[in-house]
């Protein structure tokens, strides 16, 4: 702590850090451009001036730069001194010279941050007189807008997009008053983040393409806390609602977790609520347009004429309606429908991280990791947020090396220009390539059990105890002494695993290696393990049978009829078994929001509600449980999945609440979901918490072209937030904060008056609650099922895609126009034998349905896979690391 | 009056040969210095209190005292020559390069010797093509008779020495921009502190020095600092290289006693003003540097004589005003270069320039406003050190501020439409 004086008053102050950081921390408006929070100092704008006075005699003071100015004792500035405020009032006029002041037809009015700073600053008067320059827009794919002239030049979009999020194809160009920021020609952004460019701009250069398709002002939109649906990192949203379609999604600060950033999936990806595929009335036997009561008629009816019920929940659907569908058919007869053996594999991560030293870091650790081994999980498909956190890690290094040279970690330039190319440790074992090679100091691509073997053998080098491997290539032998040795000296080692390889031996590996860390360090070793869908951790704690025994069930006549909830069961087992199961079960209901194949075979089709209009309760890779709001009520027909099996049951339970107390009180392990946020009888000063800005306008005009009077607003029982804009919002608890805001922060940046501290934890605490925390001295057996070195002549081996491998995201537009196109990937060696050539043709027999696929040739693939993208559209369900069926050349 | 940097130019324009350097004592500093402790060196530079001739006038005995030393410093550390010289006005780096290409090639190894430099470039403007020429073969011969490479002399000390030129940017004259420039990166200066003697190049601890303070290390080392205190008239030690352009009748460089005034640089080397002219001011040390007046021509043009008129010695090379030609127009054109080769890095240089060109244009197109005049005063405050990211920006607003205050009825006539104006 250092004492400062700003403008006369003392503040206490963290000594080291810069001025500019201090005063956001102290709540003082101090304008800025070119800082930000997660990106440290460079010193470019000039926004942030302030006078500095050598002593207490000093009555002039000279400008400097607020964020390149350390704190430290005694130091004393003014803000509000004429100097600095004109100083400041003139970088805006400066920016402006060229700004096409064309706030009402851009997207980013109303919550642009240089609208803000020149409001702040005072600059009101236009002096110069000359001609604009102007610039060319490029097409920039099918997320970002590109508006160049709207450019004040502050270096922001950069310094993210390539010195944060790695990215490659967005650059700065010419110079002078000229300087261009862009790609060197028209073209898709490639980076997975790059959706982050919308909020990292101060200005409207950068704006959100799939929110232009359907603009509306940021006040006008009605938001709620969300939970990004998309992967299982549970990252923090911030959706928007108008005229009842989703309008955006916008990240919502979480300082353990998401940060300022999110993936493009996770933002791009909500075009699923607004589908033309969703379920918006009950149907029954393909029969469209049956009431309400009708359905819930059919529903009690099949209930009731039902033998034995089944229910199978789902890993995208909140612990709620798995609850609640747990309840209606009884815990024995349901299935959290996890795909074949994906639940066995989640229930071995759970066995290991409930029982083993383990400790499940979040991303905000995982970003303090000094040395990492990502093992099998291809994490910039799978978690991408998670692989923008490994590349902060990777950082590390450079960071003590600033240490040593005394540059504040903050100077973003200063730290990378000593640092240059110097990163922590970070390897790499995985089928392919991925996209933090660029940064891994060591990559290994082999087979899943090959991946296995030298886990093993990293984790045999560190503890002698646990097994060795046999017949280890004497590459993948002196690479593993090499993970181990980094491992061991590293400070915060890191174990990245998950189960997207469908290999227990991979995650037994990475077990082994977090079981000898923790004995050599006697402390919890971390490990983030990846699960597949944002709620699938939280079905394995609620746990069940697997799929296969429901199949099993209707096979033997154990069960009759089967309630699936918010399940595609075609994406999760072989087309001719799901067939099978579907016909074999007298009768089927299905409740879900995306009209699916499953859907299509079901008697009674009830419509349930996206993320976007129902509530719940999540739990995230992390083992944190995260409660999600309904953004804005289900229109017609659609209610939540819960709310429908609510119905069934006719119990007295009719809100949300008592689900969640019921689960918990169910389920010991699932007791602190209860604290994830408020109840719903949670108040300030007696009023709700608004989810529409109070700035919100056109309630009446809404619906004026039906009937001038204004409606009453729908009353939600089931949260502490309304839909309306009366309430209170301000001192609200983060959990339940449904947008940022703060007088005269109009932009995102005004989260800095929620925060305990620029890039801090929120005030009031970051939300959720985390579930599972590590055994520090338990002791855990080794994993002894070494694979051996032999192995299948083929496999067939499932590759992730950020955009195609997510079945919700892919019905999103944009997402789905950056997803490849079915494909066979295939190292040229096999691709010889095999008689083809990159670009053929072939029939490939997949869980017994045969596709047509381009052939892809993947020299960095290890021989003997045939690599075929998960989970995406036109790709049959296929059973990973299995033999292929039939392969041959297509016909032209 | 010895002329130690220029003794061995030659009339007809040919460099130095290694034979012809060699004869006239050439290499005998390097011996020296290898005999010496480096620290040995860097105290013996020190003590002349040798000053950078690159503009900013840095000791450079103090400068490379900041460069860790010893057995814990790093085993890479980089010696840099700036031959960026875009400075308008400036081509006193490019004389000595073209007259005398060993001299500098030495100063370099002995300069890299005293810090324990392991590489050392030469950063050379592009457009010096002859001077890239004859560099590269005199390090080219020096590698032959093994001044460069490993164990020079049998020292056991190695280092490599290359000629990198630029694509050709003002700022890349800035030290730490030229850094960037170096590494590959767009040429923007770096933020300060790491100074580039702890974290230079690629990191690394590097010195960056001008060519002909270079040039003058040989020297000092091989004669000795009292000899080379004697080379001055005043208290900055050696010689300068001085350069007169403008309407003089022989625009040129000389090589003079650091301290010559104006008035005999002007007068006696440069041969007065042509006929029919007059000097109205000069600009003492490129473009980037104070006004000074005909009432100063007989101060003494050293670092800090100079600082008293408020002015910069800079580069030493003097460009005159003459009666005919107008004071807007003569600082217009510098503007033009300036904002042209902002870097674009921060606010007030990279719009505050082009803004300040638009009004200096207004002036002479007849559009120019009473309240102009004000707005140029206020941009050279603006616009003034530590306001902006480097010293481009301030550099830039030296020739206005100073017209400013001496020929403000030029820019006053303007408006009163005293003058004829350009159309276009
Ligand atoms: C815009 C700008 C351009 C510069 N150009 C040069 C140049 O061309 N040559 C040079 O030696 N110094 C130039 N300098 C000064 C250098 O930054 C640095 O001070 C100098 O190279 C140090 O060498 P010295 O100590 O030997 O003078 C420039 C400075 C600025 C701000
Ligand atoms: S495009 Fe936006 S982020 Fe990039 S420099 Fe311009 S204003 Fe800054
Ligand atoms: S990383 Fe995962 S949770 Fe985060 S935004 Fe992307 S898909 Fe959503
Ligand atoms: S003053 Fe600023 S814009 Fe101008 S050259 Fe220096 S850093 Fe670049
Ligand atoms: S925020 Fe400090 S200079 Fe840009």
């Amino acid at each position: 702590m250092a004492e400062i004086e700003i403008d006369g008053t003392i503040y206490q102050a963290d000594a080291g850090d810069n001025l500019l950081k201090a005063c956001l921390s102290l709540k003082l408006d101090l304008p800025y451009f070119c800082w930000h929070p997660a990106m440290g100092s460079v010193g470019a704008c000039r926004q942030c001036a302030v006078l500095q006075f050598k002593d207490q005699d000093d009555r002039h003071g000279r400008i400097v730069m607020a964020c390149m100015t350390p704190v430290a004792d005694g130091l004393r500035v003014s803000l509000e001194r004429p100097e600095a405020r004109q100083f400041r009032a003139g970088i805006i006029e400066l920016l402006m010279i060229n700004h096409p002041h064309d706030c009402p037809v851009c997207e980013e009015g109303g919550e642009c941050h240089l609208q803000d700073m020149t409001e702040m600053t005072g600059h009101t008067f236009r002096r110069y007189r000359g001609k604009k320059r102007t610039h060319y827009n490029q097409y920039l794919g099918p997320f970002i807008n590109h508006e160049m002239n709207r450019c004040i030049a502050c270096y922001r979009c950069v310094r993210f997009y390539q010195g944060y999020a790695g990215g490659r194809d967005l650059d700065v160009f010419a110079a002078h008053n000229h300087v261009y920021f862009g790609r060197h020609e028209d073209g898709v952004l490639e980076n997975e983040f790059s959706g982050n460019l919308a909020e990292v701009c101060p200005t409207g250069v950068f704006t959100d393409k799939t929110f232009s398709a359907h603009y509306t002002r940021k006040w006008d939109l009605q938001n709620a806390p969300s939970i990004c649906a998309h992967c299982s990192l549970g990252c923090n949203t911030s959706p928007g609602e108008r005229y009842g379609t989703l309008r955006r999604i916008v990240n919502r600060y979480h300082g353990e977790i998401n940060g300022y950033f999110l993936c493009d999936r996770g933002r791009f990806g909500y075009g699923f609520v607004n589908s033309p595929a969703r379920i918006r009335k009950p149907s029954i036997l393909g029969q469209q347009a049956v009431g309400r009561q009708a359905a819930q008629e059919r529903f009690a009816a099949i209930l009731k004429s039902g033998e034995n019920v089944i229910g199978i929940g789902s890993p995208r659907a909140s612990l709620e309606a798995n609850f609640a569908l747990r309840e209606l058919v009884g815990q024995e007869r349901f299935h959290p429908g996890f795909a074949d053996r994906e639940g066995a594999l989640i229930k071995l991560m759970l066995d290991i991280v409930q029982q083993a030293p383990v400790h499940l870091p979040s991303l905000r650790e995982i970003e303090q990791a000094d040395a990492v081994l990502v093992l099998g999980e291809d994490v910039g498909s799978t978690a991408p947020r998670l692989a923008l956190a490994l590349r902060q890690a990777v950082r590390n290094e450079a960071f003590e090396i600033a240490d040593q040279l005394k540059i504040p970690r903050w100077q973003d330039a200063g730290v990378r220009d000593a640092a240059q190319d110097a990163k922590s440790p970070l390897f790499i074992a995985s089928l392919a390539a991925t996209g933090l090679d660029d940064v891994a100091a060591g990559v290994y691509r082999a087979h899943p059990e090959e991946l296995a073997r030298l886990g093993f053998a990293v984790a045999h080098r560190l503890d002698a105890e646990s097994p060795a491997v046999e017949e280890l290539l004497s590459t993948a032998d002196d690479l593993a002494a090499t993970i181990a040795q980094a491992l061991r000296e590293a400070k915060r080692p890191l174990i990245v695993t998950g189960v997207s390889l469908y290999s227990e031996s991979v995650i037994e590996a990475a077990a082994n290696i977090a079981v000898a860390l923790a004995r050599l360090r006697g402390a919890a070793a971390d490990v983030s393990f990846v699960a597949p869908e944002c709620n699938s951790l939280g079905l394995g704690l609620i746990g069940g049978g697997d799929l296969e025994a429901a199949f099993q069930a209707v096979d033997e006549g154990a069960a009759d009829t089967v309630v699936i909830l918010e399940n595609d069961l075609y994406r999760r087992a072989a087309r001719d078994k799901v067939d099978r199961f579907l016909a074999g079960a007298k009768r089927v209901v299905v409740i879900d929001h995306i009209f699916h194949d499953t859907a299509k075979k079901a008697e009674l089709v009830l419509p349930g509600s996206t993320f976007a209009e129902t509530e719940g309760t999540l739990v995230s890779s992390e083992g944190r449980a995260q409660r999600f709001f309904s953004v804005f009520p289900p229109a017609g027909e659609v209610q939540d999945s819960w709310r429908w099996l609510l119905d069934a049951m006719q119990v007295r339970w009719r809100h949300l609440d008592y689900i969640t107390e019921a689960c918990a009180s169910a389920l010991p392990v699932l007791q602190p979901i209860l604290r994830a946020a408020p109840s719903a009888n949670f108040r300030i000063e007696g009023m709700k918490v608004p989810r529409q800005p109070h700035r919100y306008s056109g309630r009446t005009a809404i619906r004026a072209n039906v009937r001038v009077s204004e409606p009453k607003q729908p009353v939600d029982e089931d949260s502490a937030l309304s839909f309306s804009m009366e309430g209170v919002s301000s001192g609200c608890p983060p959990s339940l904060n449904p947008s940022v805001w703060a007088p005269g922060w109009n932009s995102n940046q005004s989260v800095f008056k929620l925060q305990d501290e620029p890039g801090g934890q929120l005030s009031g605490g970051d939300p959720g609650v985390r579930l599972i925390e590590p055994k520090v001295n338990a002791e855990f057996p080794w994993f002894t099922r070494v694979p051996g070195a032999e192995r299948k002549l083929r496999q067939v081996a499932p590759l992730y895609h950020v955009f195609g491998s997510e079945a919700l995201s892919m019905l999103s537009p944009p997402v789905a126009e950056r997803a490849p196109e079915p494909y066979l990937a295939l190292n040229p060696a096999d691709a010889r034998e095999l008689g083809v050539g990159a670009g053929d043709a072939v029939e490939l027999e997949l869980a017994g349905v045969t596709v047509r696929l381009v052939v892809l040739l993947k020299a960095e693939l290890a021989e003997g896979l045939l690599g075929i993208p998960a989970g995406l559209p036109g790709v049959p369900w296929f059973a990973p690391l299995s033999e292929p069926g039939s392969i041959r050349k297509a016909e032209a | 009056m010895e002329k130690p940097l220029t003794k061995n130019f030659k009339a007809d324009g040919t460099p130095a040969t290694l034979e012809e350097y060699l004869q006239s004592g050439g290499y005998e500093g390097l011996r020296k210095a290898l005999a010496m402790a480096p620290l040995e060196v860097q105290q013996t530079v020190k003590d002349t209190g040798l000053r950078g001739r690159g503009g900013a006038g840095f000791s450079t005995g103090v400068k490379w005292s900041f460069v860790p030393m010893g057995d814990d410093a790093p085993r890479t550390k980089y010696l840099i020559v700036n031959g960026d010289e875009m400075e308008p006005g400036a081509f006193k780096d490019r004389l000595l390069m073209e007259g005398d290409p060993h001299q500098l090639v030495e100063g370099v190894i002995i300069s890299a010797y005293a810090i324990q430099a392991s590489t050392a470039y030469i950063f050379l403007r592009g457009e010096y093509r002859l001077a890239a020429e004859r560099l590269s073969q005199a390090i080219g011969a020096a590698y032959e008779r093994n001044y460069l490479g490993d164990d020079i002399f049998g020292s056991g000390y190695d280092l490599d020495l290359y000629l990198h030129t630029s694509a050709g940017r003002y700022i890349c004259g800035e030290e730490t921009a030229l850094l960037n420039s170096l590494e590959g990166r767009r040429a923007i200066p770096r933020a300060k502190p790491p100074y580039p003697q702890v974290s230079g190049l690629f990191g690394k601890p590097t010195i960056v020095n001008n060519v002909e303070t270079l040039c003058n290390v040989p020297h000092i080392v091989h004669y000795g600092v009292d000899w080379y205190k004697g080379l001055s008239k005043t208290a900055d030690a050696g010689t300068k290289l001085y350069g007169v352009s403008g309407r003089v009748r022989r625009p040129g460089a000389w090589e003079l006693p650091m301290g010559t005034t104006a008035r005999e640089i002007i007068e006696e080397h440069a041969g007065g003003m042509q006929e029919g002219y007059s000097l109205r001011g000069f600009l003492p040390g490129g473009a980037s540097t104070d006004f000074m007046l005909p009432e100063h021509l007989d101060i003494p043009l050293d670092f800090d004589a100079v600082t008293e008129v408020d002015s910069r010695l800079g580069t030493g090379t003097l460009i005159l005003l003459d009666d005919k030609t107008c004071a807007v127009r003569f600082v217009l054109n510098l503007e033009q270069f300036f904002a042209q080769e902002s870097c674009g890095w921060c606010t007030p240089c990279r719009d505050g320039l082009p803004w300040t060109v638009d009004l200096l244009q207004d002036l002479v197109e007849g559009r120019g406003r009473l309240e102009d005049i004000e707005q140029l005063e206020r941009m050279t405050g603006f616009l003034g050190p530590g306001n902006t990211f480097c010293a481009l920006a301030p550099g830039a607003m030296e020739p206005l501020q100073s017209a400013l205050k001496y020929f403000r009825e030029d820019f006053e006539n303007y408006i009163a439409k005293k003058v004829r104006v350009a159309h276009g």
